[in-house]
């Protein structure tokens, strides 16, 4: 079955929308909940671009670029929520201002 | 032994230090064997440099001693240097002699006192200063010893620091001489730019080589240094110091205000005579302003009910007459009379000290009285002293001395008669307010009773005073300065003249006597209906205050720059300063508000430069 | 084949603005399960079959699975919702999308500067990418598996209830 031809310029502009999208999430949103699943669509969008520009040259490199984005994601997903158990015993919230003792 | 007259300025240093480092662990007697002790040692070394000095004479009359080269910078090259001849002699004469019998009387004077030894460590200092100053060979030198015995002179005065108005004296010295020492400076450098040397004999000779007379170099330098002598002086404009220094401890008054530092102007002025005799203007007007100062003081004088206030404004008068001298260019005529005056002034002060000291500190001489019977040798030199300030004829020293300065006025090529009437017109002023003082305070009848009779070392000094008082006009001292001071140059009068001017000043000074009795002593009354009218209350408010000098000063000088500091506390210059630490701290509150603490903010601060960094590679 | 990649590209951009607007925490997960899935789509149809297999199977089969199993963990009620509502203003979307419009606007810029050509349409099965994982990326791979470890450990320690809040602050590490 033949693939789709586009120019890659399109998958990299989808890419970066999903990545604006994220980087809006992350600003706008206070729960911190939100704010991780909102990095989680960043880091989907630049694997997305990855695989768009690998795609594209025909190699198999930006599908292991994809694959590694992957892994670090779940380990980042892993710890990144097992802080966010931590914080929300601690502080009793999950208002990411709550946590600015290292201001000023 | 000519070689040993370093050691003269050197002792009283030594004692200095030694009592500046350990005078505080020294008790009474030690303290005062050494201030005494190293000022009587200095005295014997005079003496013996004198005698030599007088015996066998140096060839051209003149020893000069130098130590070392003090600064040595591309062709200034002052050194310290002493420089000996008859001038200087004398002065280091009268100023280590005086200097020791003031130190003798001021170790009975102080001995209650605290602070016992920091008094003679600041008066061997000034000794020590007083010595450089008439002994230094070049300007620069002599500004030393200018500033050391300004400075001594403030840390005399304010001796008794703990009282704010002694300190307040003593700033007011300090200040109001200052302003002459600026001149002065200003004039000194003035002298080196032009001529390159600031040593003296140098300093003469270039300056009749290269400046006409009349020259505008010439009257600046001359104007510049009058300044300073007319400050170190006290003579007009700048003589509001000196009544208000009393408040130092009356052997301050009488070694400093009286016969010594007072007289470094005059000495100023007849070592750089060759400048002046350059700048006749100037030096009119160093007549015009000693005929001024003496009788302005001589009438404040007249009205002071403070011993040494009267003493005080005597003084400032009678170097008025030193001044005439110096204008008219007797200027031997000028040093005979500081020795003369050096004498009795110090005579005076130190009598009315005792005086002062038997009755507790008593200053007003209307509440004295009646003292002749009570404290005898006080009396008697006290008398003798004020003879010789009124100019008593022929056996005083001070009738020769003040006859001859008035002799050399009528004789003078400018105004000669105006100023020889404004020296009589003082001489008979000074008659009236000397017996004033000698006969409110010491007859009539007794106020207060004389707690304790003064010591042997009260009375020495006194004892001694008085002799040279009475033998001083004999030394034969104008005669002995002529290779130093010429003499001066226009001629002398026909011995007839001579004799008549003379009787009228003998006249004049009988007549103040006999003023001062009739209105002090035999009839007090008359006096007080004089001041009672308006006239004379007026007059006599108006020459209680020096002639007014110190309001016009207050207003004129002292409230706008008070005025002005005040506007200035927050000081404009720096405002500028602090426009840099505020500029910091402005960045420092900015930058800290950045920290907030919050992840978010952060977040928004990394996707803010992400854009400006993209925008910037995609679009320059 | 174009017409799956821009329907499948406007589920995408939807559900994941969706996904970031929601106020309940498990609706907005769903949603981004949507967007993943429709992401796949996308990777398989331009010829990545393996790694849209991967992006269903980890990343919205495993890690969204973890955010839920935390979401519930958090126990995260009505009370949260209510939160988040008052938290998401109006107001508050308008600085961050200035911010996102300016880097999409230079991100378009800078793709309409390139040459537009067609990509290759054959599609890289597992083989290839197997052989590049152990010839070229084979230390890429060992550092990978250090990574996970090192995650596997953390989220352990990190993860335990009363565990760090509870010890003294004088511990070695």
């Amino acid at each position: 079955m033949t693939g789709a031809s586009l120019p890659m310029e399109y998958g990299l502009a989808l890419a970066g929308i999903l990545f604006a999208l994220g980087l809006v999430g992350v600003l706008v949103r206070r729960n911190i909940v939100f704010i991780l699943l909102s990095i989680e669509i960043m880091l989907n969008a630049a694997g997305l671009a990855f695989v768009v520009a690998g795609s594209h040259w025909g190699q198999p490199d930006g599908q292991v670029m994809f694959m590694l984005i992957l892994t670090m994601a779940a380990a980042e997903v892993a710890v990144g929520l097992a802080l966010v158990l931590q914080l929300a015993q601690r502080f009793n919230t999950l208002d990411m201002d709550a946590a600015s003792k290292m201001r000023g | 032994m000519l070689e040993l007259l370093w050691l003269v300025p050197a002792l009283p240093l030594a004692g200095f230090l030694a009592l500046a480092l350990i005078g505080g662990r020294l008790r009474r007697g030690g303290a005062a064997l050494n201030g005494v002790g190293s000022i009587s040692a200095a005295t014997l070394l005079a003496f013996f440099v004198a005698g030599t000095f007088i015996t066998s004479p140096p060839r051209g009359r003149v020893f000069r001693q130098t130590l070392w080269t003090w600064i040595d910078v591309d062709g200034f090259t002052p050194a310290m240097g002493l420089h000996l001849d008859a001038l200087s002699l004398t002065m280091m004469l009268v100023v280590t002699f005086v200097g020791f019998l003031i130190h003798l009387y001021a170790w009975e004077f102080m001995e209650e006192e605290e602070g016992f030894s920091r008094f003679f460590a600041y008066t061997n200092l000034f000794v020590a200063a007083m010595l450089t100053l008439v002994l230094a060979d070049n300007l620069l030198l002599l500004y030393l010893g200018w500033e050391g015995v300004g400075l001594c002179s403030y840390l005399l005065i304010g001796f008794w620091y703990k009282d704010a108005a002694n300190g307040a004296a003593a700033r007011k010295a300090f200040i109001v001489t200052r302003v002459g020492d600026t001149a002065m400076a200003i004039g000194l450098f003035l002298l080196f730019t032009q001529l390159g040397t600031l040593d003296i004999r140098e300093l003469m000779q270039r300056a009749t080589q290269q400046w006409p007379v009349g020259s505008t170099a010439a009257v600046a330098a001359a104007w510049l240094l009058l300044g300073g002598a007319v400050g170190k002086s006290a003579q007009l404009p700048l003589q509001t110091w000196l009544p208000d220094a009393m408040a130092g401890p009356t052997p301050v008054s009488a070694l400093i205000h009286a016969a010594t530092m007072v007289t470094a102007g005059v000495y100023l002025i007849a070592r750089t005579h060759v400048l002046f005799e350059l700048a006749p203007g100037v030096q009119l007007a160093v007549a015009v302003i000693g005929t001024a100062t003496l009788l302005i003081a001589g009438c404040s004088a007249l009205t002071q009910w403070d011993i040494k206030r009267v003493l005080a404004y005597s003084t400032i008068s009678q170097i008025g007459y030193m001044f005439l001298a110096l204008g008219v260019g007797a200027w031997s005529a000028a040093i005979f009379h500081f020795m003369t005056h050096a004498f009795f002034k110090a005579l005076l002060f130190l009598g009315a000290g005792a005086v002062i000291l038997a009755l507790h500190h008593e200053h007003n001489m209307f509440k004295m009285g009646g003292l002749w019977k009570q404290l005898p040798v006080t009396f008697w030199t006290f008398l003798i002293g004020s003879a010789a300030l009124a100019a008593l004829p022929l056996i005083t020293s001070g009738f020769y001395s003040k006859e001859l300065i008035l002799l050399r006025a009528w004789n003078a090529p400018n105004g000669g008669a105006w100023l020889w009437a404004g020296g009589l017109l003082g001489a008979l002023i000074t008659s009236i307010y000397t017996f004033r003082m000698v006969f409110i305070t010491f007859f009539g009848e007794a106020k207060q009773q004389a707690a304790k009779r003064p010591g042997a070392r009260i009375h020495v000094p006194l004892v001694v005073l008085a002799l040279l008082t009475i033998a001083g006009g004999f030394f034969g001292l104008p005669e002995f300065l002529h290779p130093a001071l010429p003499p001066q140059p226009h001629g002398n009068e026909s011995a007839a003249r001579e004799l008549a001017l003379e009787s009228v000043a003998a006249i004049i000074s009988v007549l103040g006597i006999f003023i001062a009795y009739v209105l002090f002593l035999r009839n007090r009354g008359i006096a007080d209906k004089l001041t009672a009218t308006g006239a004379g209350s007026a007059l006599q408010r108006y020459w209680f205050s020096g002639w007014g000098f110190d309001w016009l000063y207050d207003r004129l000088l002292v409230r706008p720059y008070v005025g002005a500091a005040r506007a200035n506390k927050s000081d404009i210059v720096e405002q500028i300063y602090r426009i840099i630490t505020d500029a910091a701290r402005a960045c420092y509150a900015a930058l800290s508000a950045t920290q907030t603490g919050q992840l978010r903010w952060y977040a928004k601060a990394i996707a803010a430069g992400a854009a400006v960094v993209v925008a910037i590679m995609v679009f320059l | 084949m174009n017409v799956v990649f821009y329907v499948s590209a406007a589920i995408a951009v939807l559900s994941t603005a969706l996904a970031i607007s929601r106020v309940n925490a498990v609706h907005a997960l769903l949603y981004l399960i949507v967007s993943l899935l429709s992401v796949a789509l996308i990777f398989f149809v331009i010829g990545a079959p393996f790694i849209a297999a991967l992006e269903v199977i980890i990343y919205a089969g495993a890690i969204m699975v973890v955010f839920i199993f935390v979401v519930m963990m958090l126990n995260l009620g009505e009370q949260a919702a209510e939160q988040e509502r008052l938290w998401l203003s109006p107001g508050i979307w308008f600085g961050p999308s200035i911010l996102a419009l300016i880097l999409i606007g230079e991100l378009i810029y800078i793709l309409g500067l390139g040459g537009f050509e067609i990509s290759a349409s054959e599609s890289i099965g597992p083989k290839q990418i197997g052989i590049a994982l152990f010839g070229p990326y084979v230390l890429a791979v060992e550092l990978a598996s250090i990574l996970l470890l090192a995650g596997l450990i953390g989220a352990y320690r990190l993860g335990r209830r009363g565990s760090v809040a509870a010890e003294p602050g004088g511990e070695g590490t």
